[in-house]
């Protein structure tokens, strides 16, 4: 706690971090005598560049919220410190340039939509003079211009979301930390959410958020980072994530069947029949001119040959599934980026 | 500034509350009693009126701060409300000092608000204004000061413990500190050096509350009854020690708030 008051970073401008966390853990105390301890995020190193989408992925439980809610000094870090645009986090007014949108938010019962977003945009530090167009203009573009003398009590859980993401860029952040910003939104708000992601990276809006909706992750982001059980598994660019995972080729073949092929049966992974057509995955090692020979011998017609990219969620489960049991398969699949 | 936006939303909550009308309704039918009792006992109908008023602006008062007091932080906290407040540029000092100004401009409208219908139920009885009936005001003046000292008691207990244990403390402490100065009275009586130093310790810790209507000689309450002006000393004296005594309170809970974790 001390490191991050008296900041770690004043003079870190030099470098292209963003966000930077070194070390960052929590332990949660709980139980009455608060003995019982939780670790929820055990020593996170990670570095966010400037104006990169970052995908914070993990199960429930992983410390994805910890971490977001430690950045946004809601909590005090057990040890580590962190910072954001080059200052230590212990400085308020770094928070001017921040934007954050908490998971499942929830504001002031008694406000209206309008009311809320000039309060927000006042303690955000938006000029008086700005403030009011801001409001305008941010609940039509959240679409929550008719429902904006409603106290926000009568909100429903998708309208507060949106609300939540309006008073998150009320004050053009640098740096926006969303927590599940797609949690809550219908398939039109989501469209629309992620839209806005693109539009505000294009204007170099540095974006940091965590979800469980991974195939939104994979249009959106360009790095990611995957937390499982307080710590960081792997994290990365997702382009090459995608390619190093991509070790694996599906050779489709015509005019043979299954049985004929059973020979090549210790050389691939999976051999299916489709049809008239037989698909084989291939390791990529593996020779692939023995399965054309084979194919070719039985009469049949090699028809597609081409790599699998596997999909983020399958990257995801293969960190996911085996991680403390056996590290050295996700050293052997590369624990780079971090 | 900041702080008083947050102070302004802070009565702004406290105006949209149902809870504080229900206590101003209380107040104003507690002045109407007065007044009809006020017609039975001729002759003292204004001393009634003053006493009866001054007592519901202090109840309704303590009420308020101690009830809006502790769950002034908790609430935000409980709702997740504060996490929009600490990730925007304001610190938790400015935070927390916003919400006791903002829950002290309440009372201070609460408390106007009875002293005006104070005021009128002195015209009606008295068929016409009179110059005397603002020498209620210091009275009202050491209330408002006691009100300041229970809410930044409110404040510091609910900065590290519920929000029921928080009342708990704050109200024994209001009752016990009217009767602060027994502890010195029961210190000099007292045989035992042990007991002795326990009573003076305890009369130099607590909060001393009888400093706002000092049972010493006639109370500034009491004087307003008669609508008497009171002692300037007097007046001074509970400021200055109601003033330092919130002061070292909101540091303390400031201290506090500014190392817990928000859940
Ligand atoms: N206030 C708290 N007290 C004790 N333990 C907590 C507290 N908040 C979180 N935890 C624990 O910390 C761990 C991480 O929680 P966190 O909320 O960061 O997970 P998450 O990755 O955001 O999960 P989800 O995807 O479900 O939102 C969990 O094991 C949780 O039980
Ligand atoms: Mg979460």
């Amino acid at each position: 706690m001390l490191n991050l008051q008296e900041g770690a970073g004043e003079c870190n401008q030099a470098m292209a971090a963003v966000i930077e966390t070194i070390g960052l853990s929590k332990t949660y105390r709980t139980g009455f005598w608060k003995r019982k301890k939780g670790k929820a995020l055990e020593s996170l190193t990670l570095s966010v560049e400037e104006g990169e989408v970052f995908g914070f992925l993990g199960p429930n439980g992983a410390g994805k919220t910890t971490t977001l809610k430690l950045l946004m000094r809601i909590i005090r870090p057990t040890s580590g410190e962190a910072s954001i645009l080059g200052y230590s986090i212990g400085h308020p007014h770094v928070y001017s340039q921040v934007g954050y949108l908490p998971e499942q938010p929830y504001f002031y019962d008694y406000l209206t939509a309008e009311e809320l977003l000039s309060y927000l945009g006042r303690l955000s530090g938006v000029p008086s003079k700005h403030l009011a167009s801001r409001v305008t203009d941010l609940l039509k573009r959240a679409g929550l211009f008719e429902a904006r003398s409603l106290q926000l009590r009568k909100f429903s859980k998708g309208m507060l979301q949106r609300i939540g993401l309006a008073q998150a860029v009320i004050n053009d952040p640098k740096v926006l930390f969303l927590d599940e910003p797609f949690s809550g939104l219908d398939p039109i708000g989501r469209r629309e959410l992620r839209e806005m992601i693109q539009q505000l990276n294009r204007q170099g809006v540095t974006i940091f958020f965590s979800s469980h909706i991974l195939s939104d992750l994979e249009s959106l982001c360009n790095r990611y980072a995957i937390l499982h059980q307080g710590r960081l598994l792997d994290s990365g660019k997702l382009e090459e994530a995608l390619d190093r995972e991509s070790q694996t080729i599906e050779v489709v073949a015509g005019g043979v069947r299954k049985e004929e092929a059973l020979c090549l049966e210790d050389l691939v992974q999976d051999m299916t029949q489709i049809g008239d057509r037989v698909r084989f995955l291939v390791p990529r090692e593996a020779g692939l001119t023995r399965i054309v020979e084979t194919v070719e011998r039985a009469g049949g017609k090699i028809l597609t040959i081409h790599p699998v990219r596997p999909s983020l969620e399958e990257v995801f489960f293969r960190r996911i599934r085996v991680p403390s049991a056996a590290p050295s398969a996700i050293s052997s699949a590369g624990m780079s980026g971090s | 500034m900041k702080v008083l936006w947050i102070a302004g939303n802070t009565f702004r909550e406290n105006i949209r509350d149902k809870v504080l009308y229900n206590l101003v309704t209380v107040a104003f039918l507690l002045v109407g009693g007065a007044l009809l009792l006020g017609e039975l006992s001729i002759g003292y109908e204004m001393k009634i009126i003053i006493d009866i008023g001054m007592a519901s602006v202090s109840l309704t008062g303590v009420l308020i701060a101690v009830f809006i007091g502790i769950s002034l932080v908790q609430k935000e906290i409980e709702k997740r409300t504060i996490y929009n407040i600490v990730s925007k540029p304001v610190s938790r000092h400015q935070f927390l000092l916003g919400k006791f100004l903002g829950l002290l401009f309440t009372l201070a409208v609460n408390v106007s608000l009875m002293v005006m219908a104070i005021f009128a139920a002195l015209i009606y009885l008295n068929g016409r204004w009179d110059w005397s009936f603002l020498n209620i005001l210091p009275a009202t003046l050491l209330i408002f000061m006691e009100l300041v000292l229970v809410t930044a008691l409110s404040l510091f207990f609910s900065s590290f413990s519920t929000p029921v244990l928080s009342a708990v403390f704050t109200l024994s402490l209001w009752v016990a500190g009217h009767f602060n100065n027994d502890f010195l009275s029961f210190a000099k009586l007292s045989k035992s050096p042990v007991a002795e130093f326990t009573c003076r310790l305890l009369y130099y810790l607590l909060p001393n509350f009888s400093n706002f209507d000092s049972n010493a000689a006639p109370t500034a309450i009491q004087q307003a009854g008669y609508l008497q002006t009171p002692e300037p000393v007097v007046l001074l004296a509970a400021f200055a020690y109601g003033s330092l005594y919130t002061v070292l309170l909101l540091a303390a809970a400031a201290g506090i708030f500014e190392r817990r974790d928000f859940k």
